[in-house]
């Protein structure tokens, strides 16, 4: 190889070549439009199809939505003020909104009662929802359920402040005793809860709810979209912390707790929702003695939290199964005890993994909620098939009333859908 | 090189001691008869083909394999199956995995207090101080705040490494430390590594970094099949192999 020829291949980088923006031409809207709808023929083709299948579905809808009535008290009236013009009778949601919001035998008066609950609801979900909150916070939540109880259903005070002090009791047992062993505490912690509730139960005067400071309110007045979001809430956030015990549960190495929870799973996801649900509403009073009345709402949260922890087992199983094995190792090696490597290294990675699972079955859940106006609990749906279009006035306003139900379902369950999604953001921390 | 594995001393204390220990594999024996003391601040490098059990055999030292024959050591603390025991060893014992194992959802600092703050209750400032300590000795402290996955390969094991260092062991286990890396960044391991040896700590490394094992070993254990075949000083391990198994392996590890 002569000289000349080696000096001109060989090659030596001296300056480096500056990082530029990109041309001016592959940015800007004519060339998104161009790219996304008008690539090819077939491109456009299917693009001007779309844009007349829009076209006519807004031009059947929007005439019967913009000129809907949203003033008259019953159907009749309504066709009359529409005289046979399109439109959507709007009237029945505001003439029964209390109604759809609240059933039909929750007192008027004290509807600000539930409207507090679902306001103070936000403020002690926020700092769960948004661990950027600060924590003391939380203190609020503990006690959220309980202020919940007594402003939903008033009577006494002395009920939750007992059903408080039982939790109470309970988890300063538990700190107590886990130390010694994690059986220890969590038995201890029970035992002492189901103490201070029975000997709080002797202490509560009888008729002590008749003279109470906010009226009493029974279960079976409970109704409207407030009966199905008391349902999602207390079942999605009881069933997540069941779901996890059962999901450890399964892979743990003792037989009877493997078996025993192996055989709730299989078994409730063995059976259809609605089942449960007839069992909660009709079977259960055959089992109980007849003056002992587990209250009928009471009964239908167990069974759904039942049937949705069972689910979640499974999905936090799939995130379990995700992490690997070297995960485990790593937190055995440096000393941590099972419930530490669970806690602070395996679950938070699995539940992260977990979480559109998860979602998946909370929105499920929140939407089955509407399955108990079968066992004729008056939610949303219970309301509209039954009260209100069983009533002389709105016999037939179907598409106003589904699609009513339909929109504040959508809006939750998008909201939940959108946080999610949110959250996997926040928490992606593994720049994979 | 070997002048300075000579001028490391080694206590006539004794840290491990596993006599007659057996391992099955359901009907697979993965681990025959391993006798072997170690000595404190002694820094014993185990090599040997893939299967051979050397992995096995430093994982049965803190109890992340179940051995089921023999007895183990550590310390003056017998392994058994009591819980509480297992804790106390593997509390004292350092472990440094091959794909590191970092905590993908902790920062590095995180990485590094979790065990000192749960496991020896030592206060979160005082845990810090210990772990930037530490992460300085690695000579990563500028990447404290980041998460593993923005770490190259060689800076996560060397946080794995200061992570281990944290709880302060007595013993360090390395089960194939540099194998899942790139060369260049080996040597940044290699490097800390034989730091750590010169201090004096007790090691046990599962490597095939033979030039490692001349320069820091004072002892060198070659496996085959699940037994200890061949055991010497390097020089006289790697010059002078006494069987004809490890003869092989040598020529073949070494020969190109």
């Amino acid at each position: 190889m002569s000289d000349t020829h080696a000096h001109s291949v060989a090659f030596v980088r001296e300056t480096e070549i500056p990082s530029s923006p990109p041309p001016y031409a592959a940015t800007g809207p004519v060339k998104w439009l161009r790219e996304n709808l008008f690539a090819t023929p077939a491109n456009s083709l299917l693009t001007i199809a779309a844009l007349y299948v829009i076209w006519q579905i807004l031009s059947g809808t929007m005439p019967w939505i913009l000129n809907g009535i949203w003033n008259t008290s019953s159907l009749a009236e309504c066709r009359q003020v529409l005289d046979g013009a399109v439109g959507a009778c709007f009237s029945v949601l505001t003439e029964r909104w209390n109604q759809l919001l609240f059933g039909f035998q929750y007192p008027s008066e004290l509807y600000w009662r539930p409207t507090l609950a679902l306001g103070l609801l936000f403020v002690a979900a926020a700092p769960v929802l948004f661990f950027d909150l600060p924590r003391k916070l939380l203190a609020f939540t503990a006690v959220y359920p309980f202020i919940a109880f007594w402003l939903i259903w008033g009577g006494t005070i002395l009920t939750p402040i007992v059903a408080f002090a039982g939790v109470a009791a309970g988890a300063v047992v538990y700190q107590r005793l886990v130390t010694g062993s994690f059986a220890y505490g969590f038995f201890g912690g029970i035992i002492a809860a189901f103490i201070v509730w029975t000997v709080g139960g002797w202490i509560i005067p009888d008729g002590a709810s008749e003279t109470a400071m906010l009226t009493a309110v029974p279960s079976r007045d409970l109704g409207g979209f407030m009966l199905n979001m008391m349902l999602g809430v207390t079942c999605v956030t009881l069933s997540i912390p069941i779901g996890i015990a059962l999901a450890l549960g399964r892979q743990s190495s003792m037989p009877l707790i493997k078996v025993v929870c192996v055989v709730f799973i299989e078994f409730v996801r063995g059976v259809p929702l609605i089942t449960l649900l007839f069992v909660a509403s009709v079977m259960l009073a055959y089992f109980f003695p007849p003056e002992s009345s587990l209250d009928l709402f009471l009964r239908v949260v167990i069974m759904i939290t039942m049937f949705s922890s069972a689910y979640i087992a499974e999905v936090i199983r799939g995130g379990l199964a995700a992490l690997p094995k070297g995960q485990y190792e790593a937190a055995d090696s440096l000393g941590l005890d099972y419930p530490q490597a669970m806690r602070l290294i395996i679950l938070p990675q699995a539940l992260k993994i977990s979480i559109p699972g998860i979602v998946n079955i909370a929105v499920g859940l929140f939407k089955d909620t509407t399955l108990v106006s079968v066992i004729g609990m008056f939610d949303i749906v219970g309301m509209i098939r039954g009260p209100i279009l069983a009533s002389t006035e709105w016999n037939g306003v179907y598409w106003e009333l589904l699609g009513f139900a339909s929109v504040l379902f959508f809006v939750v369950c998008y909201g939940i859908s959108q946080y999610s999604q949110w959250l996997e953001r926040r928490l992606a921390t593994d720049h994979r | 090189m070997a002048e300075a594995a000579t001028q490391m001393k080694v206590s006539d204390e004794i840290a491990i001691t596993i006599s007659k220990m057996n391992k099955w594999y359901g009907t697979f024996h993965v681990l025959r008869d391993i006798d072997l003391t170690v000595n404190r601040g002694e820094r014993i490098v185990i090599c040997g083909p893939s299967g051979s059990g050397k992995s096995t055999l430093i994982r049965c030292i803190n109890a992340l394999e179940e051995h089921q024959q023999g007895s183990i050591e550590v310390d003056g603390t017998l392994l058994s199956s009591d819980l509480k025991n297992i804790d106390k060893i593997r509390s004292e014992v350092g472990m440094c995995f091959q794909h590191f194992n970092l905590f993908p959802h902790l920062t590095i600092l995180e990485n590094c207090t979790l065990a000192p703050i749960w496991v020896r209750k030592t206060p979160k400032k005082e845990a810090e101080e210990t772990a930037m300590h530490f992460l300085e000795k690695v000579k990563i402290p500028d990447q404290a705040m980041k998460y593993p996955g923005q770490l190259s390969g060689g800076q996560q094991q060397r946080v794995a490494i200061a992570r281990s260092l944290c709880m302060r062991p007595r013993i360090m286990l390395f089960d194939e430390p540099t194998s899942a890396l790139d060369p260049e960044m080996i040597k940044e391991v290699l490097d800390t590594m034989i730091e750590l040896a010169e201090e004096g700590m007790t090691m046990l490394c599962v490597t095939h970094e033979m030039g490692f094992a001349r320069q820091v070993a004072n002892r060198v254990i070659f496996m085959d099949a699940g037994q200890i075949v061949e055991q010497n000083e390097p020089e006289a391990f790697f010059n002078n192999p006494q069987s004809p198994r490890t003869q092989l392996f040598l020529s073949q590890i070494l020969g190109h």
